[in-house]
């Protein structure tokens, strides 16, 4: 039933909204289809004027995976994690989670076939991997699209929000599932 | 900050990879890295023109700034820098009520139009404004009602109760928001307290 619904609303949000968009400037008289060309120019630039900011970061990224730092960090991180409760398996999708959508998205898939949807790991796999977003991948893109090269404490703020939605995915799993 | 994290990683993973006997990878990963971040803006075209198109209609038909005045007890006290009713609030609600639906590929356009327009009120064109770092703050933090992909990982998997993750999940991402905001206030009232803005940042 749950899941039913949460399809519905991801198969029909997007036809609504536009459908929405559509019907509200044809009643304000709109010119739906001039506004619609003098908009959609600025899409082109937009998305070019990324490309520095993200072939900078995708670099580093996938430079710090392949070369298997990202193991050292995670096995330094464990005694950390595990005095909250967490098990050493989640550890590379905790650290990935905030650098790139699609490798966690990967690991999460991963760690969910491999121990189980409904083990305690693929439990909160799934709950780390919905309450944290890829925060180098925003920070990229949305200061990337304006030209803004000094960050101030987006960073951090973006880190932190991270890292919160981390310890309380934790906290949760541990006191629901265990 | 971002400087010395950026420096990290490729200084770090390239040292790792030489103790690990790996150092040929690292040459093949940078030009493949480098085309991968290539090919994921050259993806984001299509979606970027169709929505920019989509948000100057719903633009011209008044929605935005009726978005906007909707929010506006809340823009005094999240965004104190903007003024009430400007366009760049309704860009941000549409933004995080994507975000709140969980519509990747729409968010992202919704966002940048913020962006732009939050840039239009920046004193600082290459530096980020307070407004833009709460908008982040907000946007990275942002409560999930509909975990959809997770759900959809867990029913392939075999689930016998695939949705049993949706609870938790908006009780971390709702933890997640409310402490981030708080955060910005305080870091915001700090900046205000009389020290200046320190540009290096």
């Amino acid at each position: 039933m749950v899941v039913l619904t949460l399809e519905a609303v991801s198969r029909w949000s997007i036809p609504v909204l536009v459908f929405f968009f559509l019907l509200l400037g044809w009643v304000r008289r709109v010119p739906v289809y001039e506004a619609f060309i003098q908009g959609a120019g600025e899409g082109f630039q937009t998305a070019i004027r990324i490309i520095p900011y993200l072939v900078a970061m995708f670099v580093a990224i996938k430079v710090f995976r392949v070369s298997g730092a990202l193991e050292i960090m995670a096995h330094a991180c464990a005694p950390v994690l595990r005095l909250f409760g967490a098990p050493v398996e989640i550890l590379p999708l905790a650290i990935m989670r905030p650098l790139s959508g699609s490798s966690a998205l990967g690991l999460a898939t991963e760690l969910i076939k491999t121990y189980g949807p409904d083990s305690f790991i693929g439990r909160l796999a799934s709950v780390m991997q919905g309450s944290t977003d890829t925060t180098f991948f925003v920070l990229t893109v949305y200061f990337g699209s304006v030209g803004i090269r000094r960050y101030r404490h987006a960073v951090i703020l973006g880190l932190l929000a991270d890292l919160s939605g981390l310890f309380a995915s934790i906290w949760i799993c541990n006191h629901l599932f265990k | 900050m971002i400087n010395l994290i950026w420096l990290f990683l490729i200084l770090g993973g390239i040292a790792v990879a030489a103790c690990n006997g790996r150092i040929d990878l690292v040459t093949e990963t940078f030009f493949g890295a480098a085309n991968d971040g290539v090919r994921v803006c050259l993806d984001l075209i299509g979606l970027m023109t169709l929505w920019m198109g989509m948000l100057e209609v719903a633009r011209q038909a008044g929605l935005i700034r009726l978005l906007a005045r909707l929010v506006r007890p809340l823009t005094v006290i999240l965004f104190p820098d903007i003024p009430p009713q400007h366009p760049a609030m309704g860009a941000i609600i549409m933004n995080i009520s994507a975000n709140i639906l969980g519509l990747g590929n729409a968010a992202t356009p919704f966002g940048l139009k913020a962006m732009q327009e939050l840039q239009k009120l920046n004193p600082w064109p290459d530096t980020a404004s307070n407004a833009m770092c709460t908008f982040l703050a907000l946007n990275t933090s942002c409560i999930v009602l509909i975990p959809a992909t997770i759900v959809g990982v867990r029913v392939a998997a075999g689930s016998i109760n695939a949705t049993e993750i949706v609870a938790p999940t908006i009780f971390a991402t709702g933890f997640s928001m409310f402490f981030v905001i708080m955060l910005d206030i305080i870091w915001r009232s700090y900046l205000k307290a009389g020290h200046r803005r320190r540009r290096k940042w």
